[in-house]
């Protein structure tokens, strides 16, 4: 549908339609901030990992490598749900799919 | 998707292609493998029982390490794996590092993690059924026939994880980059050095590990259900 169109079928002005964006635009903003509060939880279990990774080379350092790629493994997948709150973040900071739904693109 | 990445546009007749950062940068570094193959398969004839060149120990080397960790991972019958897993190793390593030459790394988009990351998927659920026959299906079921529906999600979340993973880490870096490169200041003269160590060499060498890692414990773990 077209801008003009729009404006005439439901009878709003343009500068409504702009409000009703920059509120969606706003909204998003403030959604993308929250969506990386999803990093705390990979910091503290990376964390964790890493210091019973520490752990485990003074008890044993000739197990070094061992440990080492065991440690990455499980900090690699314990990082996962950080990546997916990062994903839902940038999703709604660089290729936002809430403001079309307020009105069609012009 | 892939966030902010150029594209030129092709007229062919009818039809317009729209040719991405991405796309350009993985021919570039699939040329790029294909030929450093080619040349090692012209110079394969030259190869000696004991090596003599220091381009023969390299790839002897190279060759060997990614052939012992496969088998140190999914076991010694498995080893021709590592024919594989040393294709998508070399493509993954090229592409994170592809970001210090300027390029935009093609694993910054969805497309090409999403790709890889099927291929795995294939690969488990293949490698599944040729050692598993009946008893493949059968997993499905275990413990309780209700939790069917439980288990084939985690066995969708498997590629879905896989893939973000490695899109979410090489983006990020992507888009803090580009950050700091638009300062116009003297700050993006010497403060992206940094930033390309942590992220291109760092993370994408260790992404590209963990890439590579968790697809063999995938399949392994699948093989060692059905043995």
């Amino acid at each position: 549908m077209d801008f003009a169109q729009i404006i005439e079928q439901y009878g709003i002005s343009a500068e409504a339609i702009m409000n009703a964006r920059a509120l969606v635009l706003m909204g998003s903003a403030i959604g993308a901030g929250c969506a990386m509060i999803a990093g705390i939880g990979p910091g503290v279990g990376q964390g964790f990992a890493a210091g019973k990774g520490a752990e485990a080379v003074g008890r044993q350092p000739e197990a070094r490598g061992t440990i080492m790629s065991t440690m990455l493994l499980g900090a690699a997948v314990a990082e996962t749900t950080g990546i997916y709150g990062l994903v839902v973040a940038i999703i709604l900071l660089f290729a936002n799919p809430l403001v079309d739904l307020v009105v069609p693109k012009a | 998707m892939d966030f902010g990445s150029n594209y030129i546009e092709l007229q062919l007749g009818s039809f317009t292609f729209r040719l991405s950062e991405t796309i350009i940068t993985t021919w570039i570094i699939m040329a790029g493998l294909i030929i450093f193959a080619l040349i090692v398969r012209h110079k394969l004839n030259k190869f000696e029982d004991v090596p003599k060149t220091g381009f023969q120990n390299f790839i002897e080397m190279i060759v060997e390490s990614m052939d012992n960790f496969v088998a140190g991972n999914m076991g010694e019958k498995y080893r021709y794996f590592g024919n594989w897993f040393f294709g998508v190793f070399a493509f993954i390593l090229i592409s994170n590092l592809s970001g210090l030459l300027g390029f935009r790394a093609p694993t910054a988009d969805l497309g090409t993690t999403a790709a890889l990351a099927l291929t795995t998927f294939v690969l488990i659920h293949f490698m599944g059924i040729i050692t598993g026959k009946l008893g493949y299906f059968k997993g499905y079921f275990e413990p309780v026939p209700f939790l069917v529906p439980l288990n084939i999600i985690s066995e969708i979340a498997t590629p879905v994880s896989l893939s973000f993973r490695l899109f979410g880490n090489l983006l990020g870096g992507t888009i803090i980059m580009g950050l700091v490169y638009s300062i116009p200041m003297v700050i993006r003269v010497w403060v992206p050095a940094f930033l390309h160590i942590y992220f291109d060499v760092f993370s994408g060498c260790l992404q590209t590990f963990i890439f590579v890692m968790l697809s063999m414990a995938f399949i392994g773990d699948k093989i060692a259900d059905n043995d």
